[in-house]
């Protein structure tokens, strides 16, 4: 716990030294066509880029906390806490963007997360069950397929076939909804993107489970379980997948995080507001405050989830309990 | 003594890429209630090969098997080899129970041993599971395990070696079943905990009236807890008799070379152990004759083109007693009393 705090904290501060030493003036980035050195000037003391790079970097960490408020008088204007620092370009504050981004990229991730997790360990079981019969086979393509074709090819592929020639699913042209709202129209919105991404990571998992099933058939406990006189089906589904888990579980943990990250190509292809274009629209605007925040936001998740994941393998395998 | 097992001519054999392996060629024997047969041989002898077909714990698809295996089951018997997947399966942990090698690795990680004991009991008595869970710990508390209902909570790395052996067995014994296999029960055990494990397999046996059919390949061992042996080499039995026989009379010359080969505390410390020269053939490609004769010692004393042509049958000199040989008789007495003297 305390390294993961420890761990934050370095990777903020290392994020936020890298961007202080671009070869950038982060304030002239800030004004449009009409600058003027006057507009630029007025900018680096409003952001307050006049100061030291650790004063700066100690009035970003305070603003997480605090909040913060930039510039004076009139024309003041404050980011409440949480505060990730204020976007010009949009003329946002960066929390309100990654509140406005973050769900979209959290209901992709989970519900891809879903699929993938149901095909790649139904696949991968019934590859190790029916090992170099048919069911291994055909799922052997699928996984060649799988990983060898890029997001961007199922992705359009899915929009061109699926939304555009045979009008099964509209194209979400209306905005994101939320579940809340509207369960259907959000089901429809978010399942080709789930699609798209569940078969790059399902095709992963699917080879995963199959040779750790077969590895954990092979095992000497589950000699022991059919020698008890154990069904064949419950050495498989208890004794075998339960094995399975500790190792999924995890895998599953990390490429999540990896996911809210930002899932980049799917959320350009389907024009989801997520994180992952939010990420890329800043890095091409130099719109460098939102760039910090995601990457920054990007570690956290990584983080926490490896934590959350070191936690759960300690419940799943008894060994791992202290 | 009624039979619990009779194994009749069995041939097991798994076809590879490299050609058929006859891991099992020919093998009869019989365990009857009450007593211990023991199965000794070097690894690839094929005694757990033979351990896992009364079992039937091949893997499918990847052996032949062919003669067979009658066990007693349910008042009957049962042919393994032809019975259906789902009569094996209710014989299995029933009538015939087995214990494994390595206790460290047989028990699953991730469950309670209680949990894994009753399981046991419930998948033949579906839905008694409270019935599984008291009989659990007091097959904990038969084996000798204290605190038998605590202990039933803990997962098996909490367990030593040989605690996880006296689990094992408790397993085995969850529904009296009227054998025991043991493969090589205390192979993976220090020497003082191998010999609990054995006496409390003795008591256990007097107790439930077992028959054990016994893997090794140790020698004291077989001596220690047998009633017969059976010695395998090269996938056959190439000498069966009683204990005493085997130890004191042995009549095949790789039954000799096994004894000679015994390290001995008495015997001065510069002297060479007396190891069988050569290697054991390829299962792939047996010789025609007597699958020993190429390291055979004592082929001076036979007819060495019988010995590279024909398989020696499984003969006696006396009721029990058989081996496969072809040396003659009179000259093996007197070359093999030589021979035993130095082994005592």
């Amino acid at each position: 716990m305390f390294f993961a705090i420890l761990t934050i904290l370095v990777v903020s501060a290392v994020v936020f030294a890298i961007f202080s030493f671009l070869p950038f003036d982060p304030a002239s980035l800030t004004c449009g066509q009409r600058c003027t050195p006057q507009i630029i000037e007025g900018n680096r003391i409003k952001l307050g880029f006049d100061k030291p790079i650790y004063e700066q970097y100690w009035l970003f960490l305070s603003g997480i906390f605090a909040g913060r408020t930039y510039g004076s008088g009139s024309a003041a204007f404050s980011c409440p806490a949480p505060s990730f620092g204020y976007s010009f370009n949009e003329n946002a504050c960066v929390t309100d963007m990654i509140k406005e981004s973050l769900p979209i990229t959290i209901n992709l991730a989970i519900g891809a997360l879903i699929i993938w997790l149901a095909i790649g360990v139904g696949l991968g079981v019934l590859a190790a069950k029916f090992k170099n019969r048919w069911p291994d086979t055909s799922s052997s393509v699928f996984v060649l397929l799988g990983t060898s074709l890029p997001t961007f090819v199922t992705g359009l592929a899915l929009l061109i076939w699926v939304s555009i020639k045979w009008k099964i699913i509209p194209m979400s042209l209306d905005g994101y909804v939320s579940v809340l709202d509207s369960p259907p129209r959000w089901f429809m919105y978010f399942i080709l993107p789930w699609i798209t991404l569940a078969i790059a990571y399902a095709a992963l998992y699917t080879r995963f489970t199959r040779a750790a099933v077969l590895d954990t058939l092979g095992e000497d406990y589950i000699r022991t379980a059919r020698a008890k006189g154990v069904k064949e089906r419950t050495v498989l589904f208890k004794h075998t997948l339960r094995a399975v888990l500790a190792p999924i579980v995890t895998m599953a943990g990390l490429d999540f995080a990896g996911l809210i990250g930002g899932a980049i190509i799917t959320e350009t292809i389907f024009n989801l507001p997520g994180l992952g274009r939010l990420t890329l629209r800043s890095v091409f605007e130099f719109d460098l405050p939102v760039v910090l925040a995601t990457t920054i936001l990007a570690a956290v998740v990584v983080i926490v989830m490896n934590l959350i994941v070191d936690m759960l393998y300690a419940v799943l395998d008894p060994r791992v309990r202290i | 003594m009624s039979e619990l097992l009779r194994i009749n001519d069995l041939h097991v054999a798994f076809p590879t890429d490299d050609g058929l392996v006859r891991a099992v060629d020919g093998v009869s024997l019989t365990v009857s209630q009450g007593e211990t047969v023991a199965i000794v041989g070097e690894s690839g002898s094929g005694k757990t090969v033979t351990s896992l077909s009364v079992m039937g714990l091949h893997k499918k698809g990847t052996a032949e098997m062919s003669g067979s295996i009658s066990v007693a089951h349910d008042g009957g018997f049962l042919d393994v080899i032809s019975a259906s997947e789902e009569e094996i399966r209710s014989m299995r942990g029933r009538s015939v129970a087995m214990i494994f090698q390595d206790p460290m690795s047989a028990l699953h990680p991730y469950y309670k041993i209680g949990d894994q004991l009753a399981e046991a009991y419930v998948v033949h008595n579906p839905g008694k599971k409270k019935e599984a869970a008291a009989r659990a710990v007091e097959m904990l508390d038969l084996v000798g395990i204290s605190e038998p209902a605590q202990r039933a909570k803990e997962f098996p790395h909490q367990f030593s070696g040989g605690m996880r052996q006296r689990v094992m067995i408790a397993m085995a014994l969850m529904n009296s079943p009227k054998m025991l296999i043991a493969d090589e029960p205390t192979t993976a055990l220090d020497v003082t905990v191998q010999a609990q494990i054995l006496t409390l397999l003795a008591s256990l046996q007097k107790e439930f009236n077992m028959g054990i059919l016994l893997i090794t390949h140790d020698l004291g061992v077989v001596a220690q807890v047998s009633d017969r042996v059976n010695v395998m080499y090269a996938g056959r039995i190439v000498e069966q008799g009683g204990v005493d026989d085997i130890f004191y009379n042995p009549m095949q010359p790789y039954t000799l070379g096994l004894l000679k080969s015994v390290p001995r505390i008495s015997k001065s410390g510069s002297e060479r152990l007396k190891a069988i020269p050569g290697q054991p053939p390829s299962l792939i490609s047996l010789p025609a004759g007597c699958a020993f004769a190429p390291r055979c010692e004592y082929i001076k004393f036979a007819d060495s083109n019988a010995c590279a042509t024909q398989m020696p049958a499984l003969v006696g000199t006396k009721a029990g007693h058989t081996s496969r040989c072809h040396i003659d008789e009179s000259k093996r007495q007197a070359s093999f009393a030589e021979a035993m003297k130095e082994v005592r």
